[in-house]
């Protein structure tokens, strides 16, 4: 490689924000890299590590305090206009124009960058059939789903071929299915034109798939190379373990990871455990730790090495107190043959004659969390907002805690906690502001108040002076989560809570959950990392409305069968994918 | 006891939240209350039909003692101000076009003689009719000066003398009448609009949501969205009134509490029809805009620049609706007449009549209005 | 890029705005049914003008002569005379609001007009000093046409001599208040629109992020100004379109200088205060504050302090400075001339010229809170 085919190269790049409280906030502390023209790169790192900022200024609207940024050999502070008419960019956040149809916003953007109406044709075309999205092109974008919105925003960034494409956590929210057909689309670019792509990712199996990856924290690049050299970092330290039979495998990978001088990261996958034990662990007392069960080795993988140096990096700094001290369970027992708290039976919800929720029925019991997987638009957040009352079903019936929210009294929306696709609390306040008003909604007030803002502050690790609306994407979602568990609901609603959050985050955050539900706490839940389903006790896949799989995670993976590679991922990719070639001949056979 | 002061509790953490949401930022803070000074200031002084100076010019073609005698009583007014002498009648057009004269004296050349013989002087007198109001005004004031002229060369006819009080306002200040009621139409613009902004900037950001989900009642985020508007309005308004009293000198003749009962009145009637319009409104474009398509019959239709009894029937109506009419009535009347609460009972009642819808309305549409 | 490139990018953005302006009924709603609102308000339902006014007579002389005093008031459409048996009587009407003046005919009134220095008393309700100022002069009016009557009756011959005075009011010889009130409105409905409707356009798409993407794009600031102007500017010109209609056969308004002249000074105006709603949006980056300021520099300055309804020329100058700098006031000048008086070569120029000062001025102003940066 000569310095010529170098897209990025930054020296000493600094940026500082004026923060809450006056203290100056180091979004980039003396950032020097160089990416390679041809490839795809690869921004790591957890929430607020100033990945963002550093795509900002390579896309020319934020000019750095300090150092020396070129892209495609101009200077970025100097000529941003050149910068932007030849790069493409899709922010954290697509700005799509709500009142406009999706068409129009594709169009528009394609007008913007001059895309001829032959190549548009084509172009559109590919684009909208990998996001699902052609049935759509004349709703308004302000009715899609927030999975498609995201799909679109990156349609709309890949109108053209541009000399190098900036992406920022482009498949936050994304479904799997759309996640894969949106990186074969890059590769495809990559492949076929030579594309520069540079790319921030929470998902490790993305930047597995680049040929340079950049892990950043806090300001600071902290390791760079191959996926495959930083995995080297991981090697020999991974390893598998499995619970025995009728012990759930999170209550394994609870105890795993909660041992932090032995383990620094356990997850569960396919009913057993994976876990990178610390370098330092003596043999003995893992041994001891796993009281007998066999260990065997697996592959170390990017996300090993990633949690690794995060670990390692935190621990030179300081230990990060573990979740479960600050959530003490309440100490009611789990009990399987109760009346199950939620009922939904036929729930039907419909918008015009688009059938958003059709005929879904299920049950949750106390305790249990429950998972609701399903692609974008499959219907997951409606049946949520009618499970809380937001929205009235079409028909059907429905029944939280033996009511129906949206006739109860107020004081039974106070058992629930709820936490909202989009990040939903009032920007201009700040954390403790925020947390202080929904607590005293939920009734709470003085001590008891304060001690509840406190334990939640800690536990998300939230600066309570930060300007909520101005904090990265990752701490807005933990705040969000704050507020939802601030009032110790009796059933949580989770609408995709770890979107765009670190792996780092995302295992506290299923401590706590593991820690409620050991209390009694019942969790529904959705999301798109389809390793986080196997923390639940059953899931449900639901899509065009319809529930397609209803099961423990072992029996819908089973019931996708077991040709799929087993983990929980292709699973769901299967099951949909079948539904849908099913629905495709049901429904030609409709018309013969 | 124990629930109410639990309902309480969560109202206040409410109307907290909307004051900081209000009043956090120092931009937002200057653009609440700034204004309403400046703009008492600002209006006290341009709001006014009183003529202070009439700049005009003269063609005195008698050039007689009559004529600048005449004059000379013109110039002592301290109103007019002689700002050209013209020699040509070619030259009354041209002052006139260019705004330089409000009003051109034309004395003919046989001014003199007419008037010493006993016989009428026509006097012509050419005003700018551009604004008639400040032409038809200083035509009138022209008018008495010649008749208290004619009066001293002993022709006064045996009419009938008008001998003048004014109560309420002893010199008929268009400022003792317009400044009072800036009291109430001044708060009111931009409480309407912080009312119409509360709701529907929640439901844009995706707030409402999550307000929804919490235990609070549709009467507790009423009176948690109300309450705030209603502060600052009054606020606003008490700036006014300190402007009016103290800097404009105009003496309150009636009760301060009663002006608040009616100012809390008024408010209150004026934020519940903008949270009616905050309810109905998805974006908070919409809620603007239905606003300020809200705001100019309001002024126009309150009696501020022209008096309700002026108005066709139809629209007279139609006032019964505005809460500006009511509001406005309240406080001129208690501040200028001093009037107590049985003379201003009629006036509270319309208001009270439109809080009892709007506010209803506006808690029940929170959960009702579809999306 | 190519000149191409800027006319395809200016149709793209041009067609979105428009399409996101029909979009939302309220756009509508202020653009158009609010100046037609505003023209019928304005031309049936405000006048300056008192008529009607409730007059009460108190008659303590009862004497044929002083009933005269009463009828001096029937038949003028300006007041409503009504008996008040006592001045008790009267002030208590007059505390609950219900009258605008009290006459009071004294009971030695008949004795004294024998001597001819007869005295009424006038208690005026100077809540509204306006209309008491009307009624005064109605009054005074009245009274001496009556005296008149009176004297013609008896054979007195009048009086000789004396300064007469001939008053014309040019421009509007008939002093009808509709007729200034009318080419102001237009100013008046020019602001509004403007202002309103623009005020909150780059505000949303800070608060919606749309903002950052459409930067990383060829985008020009230039071009997002322009294109946001554009379909308002056309929104605006309907409405003065209708203003002009209104004026000249719904009020009979006369038009006295050229059209041309009108409809050019309007659509320079319609830029400035475009592009004053569309400044203000981008400095803001927030549409709660973007609104208030719309509407503190709007409505209450043009309509108190452009000349409008106040003259300009009665403030203290210090008020009058700073209407000067309103673009309203100057708009309001030319107008009102060019309705009412005709072409003034120099005023035209004049104020034409400031406007045009005032357009490209904002205009810039409003492309550079669009520099493409996320710093502030």
């Amino acid at each position: 490689m000569t310095e010529a085919a170098a897209t990025i190269v930054a020296e000493g790049l600094r940026k500082v924000f004026p923060g809450p409280g006056g203290k100056p906030v180091h979004a980039l502390d003396g950032v020097s890299l160089t990416v390679r023209a041809g490839e795809l790169t690869a921004l790591v790192g957890p929430d607020g590590a100033g990945k963002s900022t550093l795509l900002r200024m390579v896309a020319g609207i934020l000019a750095p305090d300090e150092g020396r940024l070129q892209v495609l050999g101009m200077d970025a502070a100097k000529d941003a206009q050149g910068i932007q008419d030849r790069i493409s960019y899709m922010p954290q956040r697509f700005g799509l124009y709500e009142d406009l149809s999706v068409q129009e916003n594709l169009d528009l953007y394609a007008d913007l960058h001059g895309v001829s109406q032959e190549q548009r044709q084509q172009r559109f075309q590919r684009l909208l059939a990998m996001t699902d999205l052609a049935r759509f092109t004349s709703r308004p974008a302000g009715k899609l789903s927030g999975g498609m919105k995201q799909k679109l925003g990156l349609a709309c960034t890949l109108v053209r071929s541009p000399d190098l494409l900036v992406l920022d956590e482009p498949s936050v929210g994304v479904d799997p299915l759309s996640r894969r057909d949106l990186w074969e689309i890059v590769q495809q670019l990559v492949d076929d034109e030579q594309l520069s792509v540079i790319v921030s990712t929470a998902y490790m199996d993305e930047a597995e798939r680049c040929a340079q990856v950049f892990v950043m924290h806090q300001g600071k690049v902290l390791a760079d190379g191959t996926p495959a050299a930083l995995r080297e970092r991981a090697r020999g330290l991974t390893g598998i373990v499995t619970p025995p039979d009728g012990v759930p495998a999170r209550d394994l990978q609870a105890r795993l990871i909660d041992a932090t001088e032995l383990i620094v990261d356990a997850v569960p996958s396919g009913g057993s455990v994976r876990f990178i034990r610390q370098p330092d662990a003596a043999p003995g007392k893992l041994a001891e730790l796993l009281q007998g069960l066999p260990a065997h080795g697996r592959p170390e993988e990017l996300e090993d090495a990633f949690m690794l140096l995060l670990r390692q990096h935190h621990a030179e700094q300081e230990d990060a107190p573990p979740a479960s001290d600050l959530m003490p369970p309440k100490a009611v027992l789990r009990s399987r043959d109760e009346k199950p708290v939620i009922i939904v039976r036929d729930l039907v919800r419909r918008f015009g004659d688009f059938t958003a929720v059709a005929s879904t029925s299920f049950d949750v019991r106390r305790g249990e969390i429950f998972g609701l997987l399903g692609p974008n638009g499959a219907g997951k957040t409606t049946t949520f907002r009618m499970l809380c009352g937001l929205l009235p079903a079409t028909s059907g019936h429905l029944e939280v805690a033996g009511l129906d929210l949206r006739t109860a009294r107020a004081q039974a929306r106070g058992r629930i906690g709820y936490v909202s696709q989009k990040f939903a609390l009032y920007g201009n306040l700040s954390v403790h502001e925020n947390l202080q008003f929904f607590g005293g909604a939920y009734g709470l007030r003085g001590t008891a108040l304060r001690a509840r803002i406190k334990a939640v502050q800690s536990q998300f690790q939230l600066d309570p002076v930060a300007v909520s609306g101005d904090m990265p994407g990752g701490y807005k979602q933990r705040l969000a989560m704050a507020v939802g568990l601030l009032h110790e609901p009796d059933i949580l609603f989770l609408d995709e809570p770890t979107s765009g959050i670190d792996p780092l985050a995302r295992r506290s955050f299923w401590r706590t959950i593991t820690a409620l539900v050991q209390g009694g706490v019942t969790v529904v839940i959705t999301t798109h990392f389809m390793e986080e389903a196997e923390y639940c006790d059953r899931i449900a896949i639901q899509d065009a409305g319809r529930v397609l799989a209803l099961g423990t995670p072992k029996e819908v993976r089973e019931q996708a069968g077991t040709a799929h590679g087993g983990d929980m991922n292709s699973a769901f990719i299967a099951i949909v994918e079948q539904a849908r070639a099913q629905g495709h001949q049901s429904g030609a056979e409709k018309v013969a | 006891m124990g629930k109410l002061i639990a309902f309480l509790a969560q109202v206040g953490s409410l109307c907290r939240k909307e004051l900081l949401a209000l009043l956090k930022e120092p931009s937002s803070r200057a653009i609440l209350f700034a204004p309403a000074l400046l703009q008492s200031l600002l209006f006290g002084y341009g709001a006014t039909y009183d003529l202070n100076h009439v700049p005009y010019a003269v063609l005195d073609q008698s050039r007689g003692a009559a004529s600048i005698e005449l004059l000379a009583r013109l110039d002592g007014t301290g109103v007019f101000e002689r700002k050209h002498t013209l020699v040509s009648p070619r030259q009354i057009a041209e002052v006139i076009d260019d705004n330089e004269a409000l009003m051109v004296l034309s004395i003919p050349a046989d001014f003199e003689r007419r008037l010493a013989s006993g016989q009428q002087a026509p006097l012509q007198v050419i005003l700018d009719g551009r604004n008639s109001t400040t032409a038809g005004t200083a035509g009138a004031y022209m008018g008495s000066i010649v008749a208290s002229y004619n009066q001293s060369l002993g022709n006064a006819s045996g009419g009938v003398t008008v001998e003048r009080r004014s109560w309420f306002n002893p010199n008929l200040e268009a400022r003792w009448n317009i400044m009072p009621a800036l009291i109430a139409a001044l708060s009111m613009l931009q409480t309407l609009l912080i009312a119409a902004l509360s709701v529907a900037r929640e439901r844009e950001q995706g707030t409402f949501d999550q307000l929804l989900v919490t235990p609070l009642t549709p009467m507790q985020i009423l009176i948690g969205k109300a309450l705030p508007a209603i502060a600052v309005g009054l606020v606003q308004s008490t700036l006014i009134f300190l402007v009016i009293r103290f800097w404009f000198h105009i003496p309150l003749m009636g009760s301060v509490w009663l002006l608040y009962l009616g100012l809390f009145t008024f408010t209150g009637a004026s934020v519940g029809i903008g949270l009616s319009i905050s309810a109905l409104s998805l974006t908070m474009q919409q809620a603007m805009l239905y606003t300020f398509f809200l705001i100019m019959p309001l002024m126009l239709l309150s009696g501020l620049l022209t008096p309700v009894r002026n108005m066709p029937e139809v629209l007279q109506v139609a006032t019964y609706v505005n809460p500006l009419r009511f509001g406005m009535s309240i406080v001129r009347r208690v501040y200028l007449e001093g009037a107590g609460l049985a003379d201003v009972a009629t006036d509270f009642i319309p208001l009270l009549v439109i809080a009892a819808v709007t506010l209803p309305l506006a808690a029940w549409l929170f959960r009702h209005r579809l999306s | 890029m190519s000149r191409s490139g800027f006319a395809q990018r200016m149709l793209a953005l041009t067609r979105k705005e428009v399409r996101q302006m029909l979009r939302d009924r309220s756009n509508l709603a202020v653009g158009l049914l609010l100046p037609i609102a505003l023209i019928l308000l304005f031309g049936y339902g405000l006048s300056l003008d008192v008529e009607h006014s409730p007059v009460a007579v108190v008659m303590e002389d009862t004497s044929p002569t002083a009933r005269e005093v009463f009828t001096a008031f029937q038949g003028t459409m300006y007041i409503d005379p009504s008996w008040a048996g006592s001045m008790q009587e009267a002030e208590r009407r007059m505390l609950a609001g219900d009258l605008d003046a009290i006459v009071r005919v004294p009971v030695d009134f008949s004795r004294r007009a024998a001597q001819g220095d007869a005295t009424v008393q006038l208690v005026l309700n100077g809540v509204n000093s306006t209309t008491a100022t009307s009624v005064e002069g109605y009054v005074g009016g009245a009274l001496a046409n009556q005296a008149l009557k009176q004297s013609d009756r008896m054979g007195d011959k009048p009086d000789g001599g004396g300064v007469v005075l001939q008053q014309r009011m040019w421009f509007n010889e008939a002093g009808i208040s509709t007729w200034y009130l009318v080419p102001g409105l237009l100013v008046l409905i020019m602001t509004l629109t403007g202002a309103f409707l623009t005020s909150l356009l780059i505000a949303r798409e800070w608060e919606r992020g749309t903002l950052e993407s459409l930067f990383v794009t060829p985008v020009r600031p230039l071009e997002l100004v322009l294109s946001k102007l554009a379909p308002y500017v056309a929104i605006g010109l309907i409405d003065m379109a209708m203003c002009l209609v209104a004026a000249r056969w719904l009020f009979e308004v006369p038009i006295r200088g050229s059209l041309l002249l009108i409809v050019l000074a309007s659509f320079l105006y319609l830029v400035v205060s475009l592009a004053m709603g569309l400044f203000i949006s981008g400095v803001t980056r927030n549409q709660f504050q973007a609104s208030q300021m719309a509407l503190l520099t709007s409505f209450m300055p043009a309509m108190m302090l452009s000349g409008f309804v106040f003259d300009l020329r009665n403030v203290p100058v210090v008020i009058r400075y700073i209407g000067e700098v309103l673009p309203a006031t100057h708009f309001m000048n030319l107008i009102k001339t060019l309705f009412l008086a005709g072409n003034n070569a120099a005023q035209v120029l004049q104020e034409c010229g400031i406007l045009l000062v005032y357009g490209v001025v904002l205009v810039f102003a409003a492309k550079r809170t669009l520099r493409k940066t996320l710093d502030r």
